[in-house]
């Protein structure tokens, strides 16, 4: 026994499901193709390039960063193409570069590297860029004005700014499965709810996405505008027309289930997606702002860490 | 080879083999020109003479460092001593290997038979500690805190093994007998007997011994998670089951301490499962210092470089480095990968999916704990997320997204505090 095999030493255990990283992210831009692709096809060639800018830049930003923090590079995890490409859904086709790229930046800098990248994000990085960006240059998301020179084969104006300024019966001649489909405008990703929802059904048969989340959000959405509504319909726009409008789909299955900065508890989970749908309608119906998707993501981001405190005992532990 | 579904929504389950149908039959694996032999001892100075190269020893002849009493191995082979040197185990446990050129024929030494003639617990640790099953009994000799109960395990801890339910089902004689043995010896009438759940209806009430059901679906028969079932309490920093009274052995062992008093010849062949690279399961036969090389070459398993050989199963095993590594009296299984198949762990975060979280049979918030034992923070992890909880099955590594060594995070930390609590009493 002197030719002497170089084995391969390890600790235990020594069998892997296989499961990957670059798997889960790769995977979940699979399931947001349908939506940009809807998004494309009614924004037409702008959304392309604001789409095709926003995942070049995040993907660039992650390699500058990393390149520059001396960090390993993580680009082919798939996560900054994943953070460009959520990011470049919630802007409107009419993004100009500097905001796109400005945006990536936030993104993939304040939103992941500071905190240490991958898994360290408090926040969901897309929806913490979004936000910045929103309020540091507001102009540039009056999606109403910003699409004045386009012209659409349906109603076109944002639904969820003709309640806010005018009340329900400004929206109530809009058929709400035209809504679904993607005859709305709004965000590149986030018009054709339909879309959204092959998506993220797919995330959850695959168990990249966990059900509760998702189905919590909108349930919790859907119990919350169904009280406003029943209590004022004059004033409230009925539970139906707030899941078809605005982010509330991108955000219950691409945004809020977002791994570092959700709980991995079922209670947890349950409690979260619910606090988000009900922190939508709150910001819709009573807030300042038309859409609340974004910031009620970022205040149940902020939560999740109490929230992940519930959990079952563990073994050996005195209830 | 195992695989996420694509459907990955459904927990992977795994249960134990249950040996329910007819018996393999052992494979036996000829007497190698070579074994080594490990003293559970550092090499010291001044060896006994009879551990000199050179030096001829008898088979069941039992071998210290330096005549006095201590550690000792008991010699499986007759032959000539061609080496001694020291070697290093895991978790830095000290032995020296005694590599004997062994002969054709047995001659037997007649120790044991002489010092058998009545029973007691001195001559049973002296020379059946190395027996096949690794009886701690040692631990009953001069234990701190007297032990009170013996738990006796009659399936395998790991997945696709089952060298110990094989002993139990096709030696329960000896297996009887044994605990007769231990009851005389040591006086501890509480003997608990756990068997897997399928099989207790066919020994309840057989044997001089409370006998338990152990389900099948693993980690059920993890050492810690068998303590938990059985006793409700899990073992905290600074405890050990000694401490706490109980002390665990494997059917296998209890079957070599039977068969030894009933035959007066100490036990020197095990059996073990072999898991060749495509998956199939061998049964062999093999004595105690054998060198792995020699069972792989008789089932005809060749290795190439980058393949890993494992002493145990796929969950908790060892790795070792070298195929000259012996069959020691505690080896149950050998398992083969080829390189292909092997997925390393990677030293990527933690991305927080909760995969460990969900299949974790301790409900252990893992993500939380990695992230502390990852920094280093041990005492932080053992005091605010559970680190004595887990009963180290291996099963958050095995689903880790981002295929981190957690159990061996989990083990470093418990091997870390448990060095420095002695520290600390040394110093009041």
């Amino acid at each position: 026994m002197n030719n002497a095999k170089k084995l391969l030493v390890s600790h235990a255990p020594f069998w892997h499901i296989g499961s990957a990283v670059p798997e889960r992210h790769y995977n979940t831009i699979i399931a947001a193709l349908p939506a940009v692709l809807m998004g494309i096809s009614v924004f037409g060639v702008p959304a392309l390039a604001v789409i095709c800018l926003s995942v070049s830049s995040a993907v660039g930003w992650e390699l500058l960063i990393t390149r520059l923090s001396k960090r390993p590079n993580t680009v082919g995890d798939g996560n900054a193409a994943l953070i460009g490409l959520l990011f470049g859904m919630l802007l409107p086709a009419t993004a100009t570069w500097w905001l796109v790229i400005t945006g990536t930046f936030v993104a993939i800098l304040i939103g992941k590297q500071i905190f240490g990248g991958i898994g360290g994000n408090p926040f969901n990085p897309a929806v913490l860029a979004y936000a910045i960006v929103r309020i540091s240059w507001k102009n540039y998301f009056d999606i109403d004005a910003q699409l004045l020179n386009i012209d659409f084969a349906f109603p076109a104006f944002n639904p969820l700014v003709a309640l806010k300024a005018f009340g329900p019966d400004a929206i109530s001649q809009l058929n709400l499965g035209d809504l679904l489909i993607g005859h709305q405008i709004g965000g590149i990703g986030a018009v054709s709810g339909l879309a959204i929802i092959v998506g993220g059904v797919y995330l959850i048969a695959r168990g990249f996405v966990r059900w509760e989340i998702p189905l919590a959000f909108i349930a919790g959405l859907f119990i919350t505008a169904g009280i406003f509504h029943i209590v004022d319909p004059s004033r409230y726009a009925g539970p139906i027309f707030h899941l078809v409008a605005g982010y509330t789909l991108l955000g219950a299955f691409f945004l809020a289930p977002e791994d570092s900065s959700s709980p991995v508890n079922a209670i947890p989970m349950l409690l979260y997606g619910a606090m988000g749908g009900l922190m939508t309608m709150l910001i819709r119906n009573i807030g300042a702002y038309p859409d609340g998707v974004i910031y009620a993501i970022l205040v149940i981001n902020l939560i999740n860490p109490l929230l992940d405190k519930i959990r079952p005992k563990a073994l050996g532990k005195a209830a | 080879m195992l695989s996420k579904p694509v459907f990955g929504y459904a927990k992977p389950k795994f249960s134990y083999e249950l040996l329910s149908t007819a018996f393999p039959r052992p494979v036996t694996v000829p007497r190698p020109a070579q074994a080594t032999l490990l003293l559970p001892r550092e090499i010291g100075p001044a060896p006994s003479t009879k551990l000199k190269v050179g030096t001829r020893v008898l088979t069941g002849q039992r071998l210290t460092w330096d005549d006095g009493p201590g550690p000792s191995v008991i010699s499986s082979f007759t032959g000539k001593i061609s080496a001694v040197a020291p070697q290093l185990g895991d978790y830095g446990r000290k032995y020296t290997a005694i590599t004997i050129a062994t002969e054709n024929r047995d001659e037997w030494d007649g120790a044991f038979a002489q010092a058998c003639g009545q029973i007691n617990l001195a001559t049973l640790a002296d020379y059946l500690s190395g027996a096949p099953g690794a009886p701690p009994l040692a631990k009953l000799v001069s234990p701190q805190k007297p032990i009170d109960t013996i738990v006796i395990y009659g399936g395998d801890t790991d997945l696709l093994v089952d060298s110990n339910l094989y002993v139990l089902k096709t030696r329960t004689d000896a297996v009887e007998k044994g605990i007769h043995v231990l009851k005389e010896a040591t006086g501890i009438e509480k003997i608990i007997l756990a068997v897997p759940g399928e099989s207790f209806q066919n020994f309840d009430g057989h044997f001089a011994a409370d006998v338990r059901s152990v389900p099948n679906s693993y980690p059920s028969a993890q050492p810690l998670m068998l303590f938990y079932q059985i006793f409700g309490r899990i073992l905290n920093q600074g405890q050990s089951f000694e401490n706490q009274g109980v002390l665990f052995m494997r059917a296998e062992a209890v079957a070599a301490i039977g068969a030894a008093v009933a035959s007066r010849q100490v036990a020197v062949e095990k059996v073990l499962t072999v898991l060749d690279k495509q998956g199939n399961k061998h049964m062999v036969s093999a004595r105690i210092g054998t060198p792995i090389g020699s069972i792989l070459q008789t089932l005809g398993i060749t290795l190439e470089d980058r393949d890993r050989l494992i002493f145990g199963g796929p969950m908790t095993g060892t790795a070792v480095y070298s195929e000259e590594q012996p069959v020691q009296a505690d080896t149950d299984a050998i398992m083969v990968q080829a390189a292909a198949e092997i997925i390393l762990s990677s030293d990527y975060p933690c991305i927080n999916c909760g995969e460990c979280v969900r299949i974790c049979p301790s409900h252990i918030a893992v993500n939380m704990l990695v992230r502390f034992l990852e920094a280093g923070q041990y005492q932080e992890g053992a005091d605010l997320y559970d680190l004595y909880s887990c009963v180290e099955c291996g099963l958050c590594s095995m689903v880790c997204v981002s295929r981190m060594p957690i159990l061996q995070y989990i083990k470093l930390a418990k091997y870390e505090l448990a060095r420095t609590v002695p520290a600390e009493e040394a110093n009041e």
